[in-house]
């Protein structure tokens, strides 16, 4: 019976597909097999194998965190490009959007994630973020505080933080290029 | 003679049974004027091996509409158990069942209860059977509440088409309901809209911001997520989350209670709670018995050709009375299911991978840029990043044989392809 079955050999459209490797994966393939990282970024992949779990340096070269080296951890869950990639900050730094523990207060890695963005979007995010802090959207309420009543003394305290030193009675990580 | 009796009995009493159903198939239908009604079709009906999958409150409605429409041979799997919650609309399952798994119960009930209809329970995952288990099927009808195991149960059924071998072919019905609203589908694997193709329609709950989270909470719903995005981890270390066990909810609980107090927000219950962290969309009966009501409909039409199945997509509200909308949802080109195309490439093995690549650049069909490649979910060579590609690079001279086998097909991916292109190749 069932007669889709014989009608379907007329569909010249229907081709063998065997997807033994999740779309998830070809799409990160397809992701990072397009990046176009500005010198600024580099990678790396502690088990080259694996696609889904890498590390970013992002080295801003202007504004508040020149001078630094920012390391962030990506993990792509198989439900990507549904599920944002989650990221975290791998370094204590002081920035009024990033804490202590790592947690990350960017839009498009939670509310407004979609799936037509891609690695690089979350990428060009993270830069824009060291770029431009947000004193709108605290998660360093102090660092916030700072960054909006005062922007020289912001200044002034992230260049000691991302030297290790301490601010607010907070010690930071040295972060300096090497 | 005697001894023939109790099987005419038999027989007249199945007729009679099936006297509504057999209305329909005895006659040239109204509705399908090319119908043809031969008795190949009822036995068809009766000996047709239907999967369920999901037993919860869409499946307990869809085993139940099967066997009372004359399907004999139906399959039911579902992972979970019955928890008391269950009980106001999942009706095959009663006080004494809690705790026992949802699928081996629905199935003795519908035995028990339908003479000749066999329903075999399956207490596990789907993802525990593989390709010959869903091979034995004729159709397919998925009630689920889980977007990840509908997207998994798509993929399987997608790959599994071999345009050589028709009954490859099976017919997935999928089912949803949240609250009012539902939608029930037919997707012919390959040849219709996939679930995958339709991914972007759904409305997905997204999170809330985590400063708000963090600093500005305003809401019950805000101090619970404080509590299992940010608090969780801080607690419990690596430990992960288990929402179906009532200790780490309670916990979950105590913690945004706390925090709410703290800032003066009412309305953090344990069952907020427990709804937020698994993402519970309240289920309403009466539209679980109206979508299985349409995917059985769709099972029976497309089993017996009586009449014209749904083409593709039938989406329904019931927040004002009730409305249907019916509409042929498009296949897209670039969806990573049903988009991917495979195509077989005879290729010498003793060719080096960069020999491989600068051919798929000068074929003329193909006319890639910059291909990136992989085994399996394992990187061969990937264009970029730079640190990838280096590492990656003396891949580029090995002979294809040293790579991987005869036959085995690898994922190409480049920026002139929609998604990508599963390359099977054999050496000659
Ligand atoms: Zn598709």
């Amino acid at each position: 019976m069932i007669k889709i079955w014989s009608m379907k050999k007329d569909n010249a459209g229907v081709d063998k597909k065997k997807p033994k490797v999740s779309a998830a994966q070809i799409r990160v393939q397809k992701d990072l097999g397009e990046l176009e990282l500005p010198k600024t970024m580099k990678m790396t992949f502690p088990v080259p194998e694996d696609l889904l779990n890498f590390e970013l340096e992002i080295s801003p070269d202007e504004a508040f965190y020149a001078g630094g080296t920012f390391k962030f951890s990506f993990a792509v869950n198989g439900n990507y490009p549904h599920d944002p990639p989650k990221v975290k900050c791998l370094q204590k730094i002081y920035h009024p959007n990033i804490q202590a523990d790592g947690n990350i207060c960017l839009n498009i890695l939670r509310e407004d994630w979609k799936p037509v963005l891609t690695l690089n979007s979350v990428m060009v995010g993270l830069q824009y973020l060291l770029l431009e802090p947000n004193a709108d959207d605290p998660l360093n309420k102090e660092a916030a505080e700072d960054l909006r009543s005062n922007r020289r003394n912001f200044e002034a305290n992230v260049h000691k933080s991302i030297r290790g030193g301490s601010v607010n009675g907070v010690q930071y990580d040295n972060v300096m290029t090497k | 003679m005697a001894d023939m009796q109790p099987s005419l009995d038999t027989e007249a009493a199945e007729s009679q049974r099936w006297a509504g159903i057999y209305k329909l198939l005895d006659r040239s239908s109204l509705i399908h004027p090319k119908f043809e009604p031969v008795p190949e079709i009822k036995e068809f009906v009766k000996s047709a091996k239907i999967l369920v999958i999901g037993a919860g409150g869409l499946g307990c409605e869809i085993l139940k509409n099967l066997a009372l429409t004359g399907f004999k041979d139906i399959h039911v799997i579902d992972m979970d158990t019955i928890d008391v919650s269950n009980l106001n609309r999942q009706f095959l399952f009663r006080r004494a069942d809690v705790g026992s798994p949802k699928a081996v119960t629905a199935a003795a009930f519908v035995n028990k209860r339908v003479q000749g209809v066999t329903v075999t329970p399956h207490y596990c995952k789907i993802q525990d059977k593989d390709e010959d288990f869903y091979r034995e099927f004729a159709i397919i009808i998925c009630g689920l509440d889980s977007i990840e195991a509908r997207r998994w149960i798509n993929a399987t059924l997608v790959g599994m088409v071999d345009p050589e071998d028709p009954d490859t072919l099976k017919p997935l019905i999928d089912g949803g309901t949240e609250g009012f609203k539902g939608q029930a589908r037919v997707i012919l694997p390959g040849m219709s809209s996939c679930y995958e193709c339709s991914m972007d329609m759904l409305s997905k709950p997204t999170g809330f911001p985590l400063c708000t989270i963090a600093n500005t909470p305003r809401l019950p719903e805000h101090c619970i997520e404080w509590a299992s995005v940010l608090e969780w981890p801080n607690q419990h270390g690596e430990r992960k989350m288990d929402t179906d066990d009532p200790k780490d909810i309670q916990w979950l609980y105590e913690t945004a209670l706390a925090r709410a107090k703290q800032y003066n927000i009412q309305g953090v219950t344990y069952s907020l709670t427990q709804g937020v962290v698994k993402n519970i969309i309240p289920a309403i009966a009466a539209t679980n018995a109206i979508i299985a009501a349409s995917c059985c409909n769709e099972a029976f039409k497309i089993a017996t050709t009586s009449a014209k199945y749904l083409d593709n997509y039938m989406m329904y509200s019931g927040n004002d009375s009730v409305y249907t909308y019916t509409f042929q949802h498009q296949k897209k080109d670039d969806c990573p299911v049903c988009g991917q195309s495979t195509t077989k490439l005879e290729f010498r093995g003793d060719k080096t991978l960069e020999e491989l690549m600068d051919y798929l650049k000068e074929k003329p069909d193909a006319q890639m840029k910059k291909p990136s490649f992989s085994l399996g979910g394992k990187p061969l060579y990937m264009q970029a990043p730079k640190q990838l590609e280096e590492a990656l690079r003396p891949n580029l001279s090995k002979p294809l044989a040293e790579l991987f086998s005869s036959g085995d097909e690898i994922s190409v991916t480049d920026s002139t392809l929609p998604f990508s292109l599963q390359l099977q190749i054999d050496f000659v």
